[in-house]
């Protein structure tokens, strides 16, 4: 990589970082505003995981991920509009309405939609490594969870599969600390979760998860790792959640030093210094980048306060996929539209979660 | 021709979809080297190689929940519960993963879930299960119940074919019995998913059901045939979901009187939902109350005689048909 490609990988990481914690910050607003109903979780102080883990992977490869992990969606190409569609619960949101946060996904683009029911993604995360593994692709799987869904019996099983059967996998675990109000101390009884790995057979590792240079290095090393044929890896990213669980909870359970103490780790800070010592970022292409996201983040919202509601009398509909037949995904021509999976059946349309992917971006 | 068990149906329904569509592929627990508990699956593992055939941990949720992971990329594979009962242990991954996946998400998920299925064989509370009710209930996912060998080959082949999670019950009472021997056609056929079957014809009363007790109530109908000269007739229901609705109205529009029979125990179960169905659509068709005869509201009991009281049989069908007959 010549020194300029460096520079605007290093670039385009901020961007994304910088593009997860605006649209946070809008959806914060519009919750508080009363536009956005529900349950609204957000992941300051995880950018550096989402994003750094997101960049290690290529075309073909999939991530199953979870409730604070809008940068890897990001990363992968979802659009903001998809998103802002989602949260506000629009009649062309990814799900229709259906379902909300982001519980959003489209296998042509390898994003599996996950569910409340946090752990249960880790299962079906080795089925599509299973399906990598048996067309003999180099692809892999990334999937995450956080400290407390590790405690979930869906972990383990999904974990012990996974090196059983020496699939593609990537396991990350976002460890921010708490889950909802409870402690990792009250969660586990081991020093780093990394050391799980042990007792499946892979291989583990804790980082920084608020140094988003580190994290590309120690996922990339599991992501190598996977794709090369040799099995499941497990990274436990150490980061804070810096907020409340979701947006209702004022978090009072958590000691403020410690929550200070993190703050000042703020993982965009960081890697500002960083790039600044660099030379790589001047205040004027910051400020470029500044104006890049806020159009982005206004347009996506704008786009979705346009868009209609989904509509009451389709309340009772898509229960059942149509008959017809299904391509596998990644063949070449899986995305002919005489296949039932090739486009959204429901409206007949391309599946609506992505502006385009990203190429791949992988290693320093 | 030779005549097969309905086990030896199951098992050719599978390696024939296998052998057709290289998107089919079988895991469970000891489902490849020892050809599965009941050996469904025998002989499969040299046929297709351990990919298509995996043996898996026993991670009931892993084994279900990758199997939505495999769907989702457009395969379609059979989960198989090695007992039916241990279905609870991947409850989550069919309720919330699976069956709610392409409404939520657009993806469609071809997956079939499938094991031994009732009682009858002394399993006692774990190995026994009904759990047909669970799922009937929850939208997304269809759910599947052969009686015979035909169907029992003809279901799970359109539920292997079918682009949505199905959950094939079938009957391990029924594997190896030998008066269930059928020969079947030699080329190659399903039978429908949705579309119940009248197994006997009859003028004086509905019997809706499915499952083992198909055979039950079709014993039933012959005894109260001889004994009363009632002519019963029998509804063999097939598929719960999609729910032959048709077939069912049709029947009971005839008979104007309907008696329901499951294995399942009574409350909550499937028959609750047809008896609400026939009161709200066909009230001015009824000539008596809607009658169920269902195992009681217990956990399924291991001794021989707690395990014969418990079970539906002839004995207690045809007592209450002979109370709805009285109407
Ligand atoms: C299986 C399951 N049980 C309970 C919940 C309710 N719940 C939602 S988030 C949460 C805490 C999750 O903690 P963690 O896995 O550490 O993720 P984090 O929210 O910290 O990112 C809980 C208990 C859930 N979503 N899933
Ligand atoms: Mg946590």
């Amino acid at each position: 990589m010549s020194e300029a490609e460096r520079a605007n990988l290093l670039l385009q990481i901020y961007y994304y970082m910088r593009l997860t914690r605006a649209m946070e910050d809008r959806t914060r607003t519009l919750f508080l505003q009363g536009r956005i109903v529900g349950g609204v979780y957000t992941a300051q102080g995880h950018e550096a995981t989402t994003v750094g883990a997101a960049m290690t992977l290529r075309d073909g490869d999939c991530i199953v991920p979870q409730h604070r992990d809008l940068g890897m969606h990001l990363v992968r190409g979802v659009s903001p509009r998809a998103v802002m569609c989602q949260w506000l619960a629009r009649g062309n949101a990814p799900t229709l309405g259906r379902d909300g946060q982001l519980h959003i996904g489209d296998m042509h683009h390898g994003v599996v939609p996950m569910i409340s029911m946090l752990g249960e993604s880790l299962p079906v995360a080795c089925g599509v490594a299973l399906v990598m593994k048996m067309r003999r692709r180099s692809t892999i799987v990334l999937a995450t969870c956080g400290d407390g869904a590790t405690s979930t019996g869906a972990f383990h099983e999904a974990l012990n599969f996974a090196a059983v059967q020496r699939l593609p996998v990537v396991f990350v675990i976002e460890n921010n600390g708490y889950a909802y109000s409870t402690p990792t101390s009250k969660q586990f009884a081991i020093e780093q979760l990394s050391q799980r790995a042990l007792a499946y057979g892979m291989p583990g590792e804790s980082v920084d998860g608020n140094d988003v240079l580190a994290v590309m290095e120690v996922v990339g090393r599991a992501v190598d790792h996977a794709r090369s044929g040799q099995g499941p890896a497990l990274v436990e990213c150490r980061t804070f959640r810096v907020r409340g669980h979701s947006e209702a909870d004022k978090a009072d359970y958590v000691p403020s030093a410690l929550r200070e103490e993190w703050l000042a780790r703020d993982p965009i800070r960081r890697f500002e210094e960083y790039l600044t010592a660099q030379g790589l970022l001047t205040a004027e292409s910051r400020r470029e980048i500044e104006s890049r996201v806020r159009a982005v983040v206004d347009d996506a919202v704008a786009f979705a306060e346009a868009s209609p509601l989904p509509d009451p009398a389709t309340v009772g509909d898509y229960v059942f996929a149509p008959d017809g037949p299904i391509a596998i995904v990644g063949e070449p021509g899986a995305t002919d539209p005489r296949y039932v999976n090739a486009l959204d059946t429901r409206t007949g349309r391309p599946f609506c979660t992505m502006s385009q992917v990203e190429e791949a971006v992988t290693r320093l | 021709m030779t005549a097969v068990t309905y086990l030896e149906a199951i098992s050719q329904a599978i390696r024939e979809e296998m052998r057709r569509d290289e998107s089919v592929f079988l895991l469970g627990e000891d489902v490849g080297t020892y050809g599965g508990a009941f050996k469904v699956s025998a002989g499969f593992l040299e046929e297709f190689g351990p990919e298509r055939v995996i043996d898996t941990p026993m991670s009931e949720t892993a084994i279900i929940g990758s199997a939505v992971g495999a769907a989702l990329m457009g395969m379609r594979p059979i989960a198989e519960m090695q007992y039916i009962d241990f279905i609870t242990c991947g409850f989550d991954q069919i309720v919330n993963m699976a069956c709610k996946m392409y409404w939520r998400s657009g993806i469609p998920l071809p997956l079939v879930i499938r094991g031994p299925t009732g009682g009858g064989t002394h399993g006692g509370p774990f190995h026994s299960a009904s759990p047909e009710a669970w799922f009937f209930h929850t939208p997304g996912i269809k759910v599947v119940m052969p009686a015979t060998t035909y169907d029992a080959k003809g279901l799970l082949k359109a539920a292997i074919r079918d682009n949505n999670p199905v959950l094939y019950l079938e009957h391990k009472l029924l594997y190896r019995l030998p008066e269930l021997r059928e020969e079947l056609p030699a080329e190659d056929y399903i039978v429908p998913l949705g579309k119940a079957i009248i197994r006997r014809y009859g003028r004086h009363m509905t019997i809706l059901t499915y499952g083992a007790m198909v055979h039950q109530c079709l014993r039933a109908a012959e005894q109260l045939a001889a004994e009363d000269g009632l002519a019963v007739e029998v509804v063999d229901l097939r598929s719960l979901t999609p729910l032959d609705r048709e077939t069912i109205k049709e029947s009971v529009k005839r008979t104007n009187k309907v008696l329901i029979v499951h294995e399942d125990t009574l409350t909550g179960g499937v028959g609750a939902e047809l008896a609400a169905l026939l009161a709200e659509e066909l009230f001015d068709y009824l000539d008596g109350p809607i009658m169920r005869v269902a195992a009681p509201d217990a956990p399924y009991p291991y001794a021989p005689s707690l395990e014969m009281a418990y079970l539906p049989g002839v004995e207690r069908i045809v007592a209450v048909a002979r109370q709805l007959a009285a109407y």
